[in-house]
């Protein structure tokens, strides 16, 4: 009876929805800026999985495109992210987010 | 077989996601974004998208995460943050409130478009023998026909990117000397 129920494409959504609410709150409760950044990863991740269950629900592949492309703008964003937080680190030590405001002029 | 396929993998993403946002040591967070990763994989292979699962686990399980490591234990952030200590008093509660509000909000949208999605008409995408490598072959000659411009861009901005970064995090070498003043 259990085993005949088949997930729906509701399902997946409901899940990315989880998923991003739970990025969404590492993002404002966290203070170190790298897993502020592991937050962010969450949520584009919901936002994936979301693509990927909606162009398998409709058969468009233009979906999974787009997933692909946000794979690589993703990397890029973490790999200049990661860049600025090193530049920031290395001269002041602290790990916190509120002590960052050397971007003042 | 499918609803254990997705009890799984929504355990594995959900465990993972709230091991990065309560884990007070950096190091303990990263690893349970793979395991998210991983979760969301299982799931682009239950959705029929392969290629993707396969760059999901190749690009963000094995570069972005790795590199994320990298940068922990370079910077030596990876003693455990004490989470007890809030500067903002109101910020937790608030932040609790406005993401459950976010994701109320949108699962109430996905249950008011359900009935829209249930057209039991349109199924998964094919799977079987014939198909085996279907998915690949439709994500190649998309991105390679129509979307070949924006192709060629994310070229430009990895290029731009890279640069960028080790500009960036270039050690100076000495103080006054390495740094160019711009005018």
């Amino acid at each position: 009876m259990i085993a005949a129920v088949v997930p729906t494409t509701t399902w997946y959504l409901v899940l990315a929805a989880v998923l991003f609410g739970i990025g969404t709150l590492g993002v404002m409760v966290r203070r170190n800026p790298l897993v502020m950044f592991m937050s962010i990863e969450l949520m584009l991740n919901a936002v994936n999985l979301s693509f990927v269950a909606l162009a398998s629900r409709l058969g468009d592949i233009n979906g999974q495109v787009v997933v692909f492309f946000v794979l690589v703008v993703a990397a890029a964003e973490v790999v200049v992210g990661l860049g600025i937080i090193v530049s920031i680190m290395r001269r002041r030590a602290s790990v916190t987010a509120d002590d960052l405001a050397d971007l003042r002029g | 077989m499918a609803l254990f396929v997705f009890v799984c993998s929504a355990a594995m993403i959900l465990v993972g996601a709230l091991g990065v946002v309560t884990r007070s040591n950096p190091v303990h967070a990263a690893l349970s974004l793979v395991l998210t990763l991983f979760g969301v994989a299982v799931t682009f292979v239950a959705l029929q998208a392969h290629f993707l699962a396969a760059v999901q686990v190749i690009v963000y399980a094995g570069a972005i995460v790795v590199l994320f490591l990298f940068v922990i234990m370079l910077l030596g952030v990876d003693r455990a943050e004490n989470l007890r200590i809030e500067p903002l008093r109101v910020q937790r509660p608030l932040a609790f409130v406005v993401s459950t509000g976010v994701a109320a909000v949108v699962i109430a949208a996905i249950v008011r478009a359900r009935d829209s999605l249930a057209d039991p008409s349109r199924g998964l995408a094919p799977t079987g023998a014939d198909a085996h490598d279907a998915n690949v072959r439709e994500i190649a000659r998309e991105i390679f026909s129509s979307n070949t411009f924006a192709f060629e861009l994310t070229s430009v901005l990895l290029l731009v990117a890279v640069v960028g970064t080790v500009l960036l995090a270039r050690r100076q070498r000495s103080p006054g000397a390495g740094h160019p003043v711009r005018p």
